[in-house]
């Protein structure tokens, strides 16, 4: 009897626990519908007027494509880079290898602020203008971990006897990648591009440093229209990326389940 | 393995060089450009002093924002535990078919817009926000209760983007218990909360300690909670660094406070490793 009030009374917590969790996303989505001029409570109703007002905000389309780019650009300079990092300490043996793998996981500890701070201060001392690469090679940087961690999990699961008997069958190194890694990878080269695109588009921290005004991303156009009060668009624009960060992975999920199946 | 030495290297030179200019440089630049001078017009002045530290200690004012940001870590990493222990415990136990995706969904805020969770607070909090709204609908008050832009609505943003990261690591130590251990600990007399308090507990204390230190770091570099959630008396140090470098442009003292955050991290980081071993921390993000 004890155990089963103690074990329920865990199950409401859990519940409770996933209402906090989830109640700022579901206030977003549900607000992002009501045709008030204010984005708050009470609902007068359902309508679409947040959202036909957002397509035809210039500026926030504008920065729209720019997070999409750099998202993409980011995501595959990282996950390439990523992948390369990973063959090595996965595949090989050589000195320092902990410490050079804890030093390029090492920007998940670093507060994103010194991040900033450190890069757009090694810009300007070589007198260089902040721009589009500055936010790319950044975001790079503050994804690759992430890559790391990934690929590097899926490739320890890789045997290595498959890289070698394909190997002793007459193939080079670059035909073993191609023929035998690559695809066995293929499931962890889409998961850490997508992780990589997701950071890069929702980062804010950094990328504050990082923006001008005309490189601005979604978030950074956010965080400028905040300053003002929360605007029904906003909420409008939260449902848009909400939607848009979980169709990506659930996409992504089915396409690559389909590509298994395929090859 | 192969023992070719140069082709290691060769994998990594991009990493490597990535991570080596853009991080390690422009960091070493911080703490070079920490003892610089500030000129009142035109370049900064290359300078070996501590002013910029001098300034920073001077009097109470910079170091309470310090001791405001270990307070506020502090008490998001315990309202974290609080919060992240039993969900993860249920996880663990629990025989439901949808485990996995109840995984899956306390891992989805990861991948939702961090700016967007955290202004929603403000949809809730606020005076004319959801709790307000259901407050004074039924009659309980007769004016909005101030709840925004305070240390608790600070503490609402970090916790909410803080948690996941807390109930992962539990999770992760949980699961490495080996279940017979359980069973013999029962089989021997104990009672279930014995069994939890003798067994369970002391062998997740691993992931309960990633957790905290995860959160711990996480929290003391955060800027965006504060800034948008807390009032003028929330500020931490990572919105001063913002406000002294972007907003009056001043990087000498800028980069001296970045030191003496990356100082208080590579502390605390340093003696959690020395003591309990980093390696359990990354395990829990794979």
């Amino acid at each position: 009897m004890l155990k089963i009030s103690g074990w329920s009374l865990i199950r409401a917590y859990t519940i409770l626990v996933y209402v906090f969790m989830f109640a700022p996303i579901a206030v977003v989505i549900v607000l992002s519908f009501n045709p008030e001029q204010f984005g708050c409570f009470p609902m007068k109703g359902f309508s679409l007027r947040w959202f036909a007002k957002l397509a035809q905000n210039e500026p926030i389309l504008h920065a729209f494509k720019n997070s999409l780019i750099l998202g993409s650009l980011t995501a595959v300079i990282s996950t390439a880079i990523g992948i390369l990092a990973s063959m090595a300490f996965v595949r090989y043996e050589f000195p320092g290898k902990n410490t050079l793998n804890t030093l390029l996981l090492s920007p998940i500890m670093i507060p994103e602020v010194i991040l900033g701070v450190a890069l757009l201060l090694f810009i300007r001392w070589l007198q260089q203008p902040k721009s589009f690469l500055l936010l790319l090679i950044g975001h790079v940087v503050l994804t690759l971990p992430y890559v790391l961690l990934i690929v590097q999990a899926r490739l320890v699961g890789i045997k290595i006897e498959y890289e070698e008997a394909a190997k002793s069958l007459g193939a080079n190194a670059f035909q073993t990648f191609k023929e035998i890694t690559l695809p066995l990878l293929t499931p962890a080269i889409l998961a850490g591009m997508l992780f990589s695109f997701t950071i890069s588009f929702d980062d804010i921290t950094a990328t504050l440093f990082w923006a001008t005004a005309q490189n601005q991303t979604v978030p950074v156009k956010i965080f400028g229209m905040l300053r003002n009060s929360i605007s029904p668009e906003i909420n409008a624009l939260g449902t848009v990326m909400i939607i848009l960060t979980i169709a990506t992975p659930l996409l992504a999920g089915y396409l690559s389940r389909k590509l298994a199946r395929g090859s | 393995m192969q023992n070719e030495t140069w082709k290691p290297w060769a994998l990594l030179g991009p990493a490597l060089s990535a991570v080596f200019f853009l991080l390690v440089i422009p960091v070493f630049f911080i703490v070079v450009y920490s003892f610089w001078l500030r000129a009142p017009t035109g370049a900064d002045i290359p300078a070996f002093q501590f002013g910029n530290y001098a300034k920073f200690f001077a009097d109470f004012f910079y170091p309470s924002i310090l001791i405001r940001t270990i307070r506020v870590s502090l008490e998001t990493v315990l309202l974290c535990l609080v919060m992240g222990y039993i969900p993860a415990y249920f996880f663990y136990r629990s025989k439901t078919r949808f485990k996995s995706i109840l995984l899956l969904l306390i891992m989805l805020p990861f991948w939702i817009s961090f700016i967007i969770r955290t202004m929603s607070w403000i949809n809730i909090l606020g005076d004319t926000g959801l709790i307000n709204h259901f407050l004074l609908k039924i009659g309980i008050l007769s004016d909005p209760l101030g709840m925004l832009y305070n240390e608790g609505s600070v503490l609402m943003g970090l916790i909410q983007y803080l948690l996941p990261f807390m109930i992962l690591n539990i999770y992760v130590s949980l699961e490495g218990i080996d279940k017979s251990l359980l069973e013999a600990a029962r089989s021997m007399g104990c009672t279930e909360w014995q069994a939890f308090k003798e067994v369970t507990l002391p062998l997740s204390l691993p992931g309960v300690s990633a957790g905290s230190l995860l959160v711990f770091v996480l929290t003391a570099g955060t800027y965006l909670p504060p800034m948008i959630l807390g009032g003028p008396g929330n500020e931490m140090i990572a919105n001063l660094i913002f406000k002294r470098v972007i907003g009056t442009l001043d990087w000498p003292f800028g980069s001296a406070i970045s030191v003496v955050l990356l100082t208080l991290l590579v502390i605390i980081v340093w003696t959690y490793n020395r003591y309990l071993g980093i390696g359990q921390i990354f395990k829990s993000l794979q």
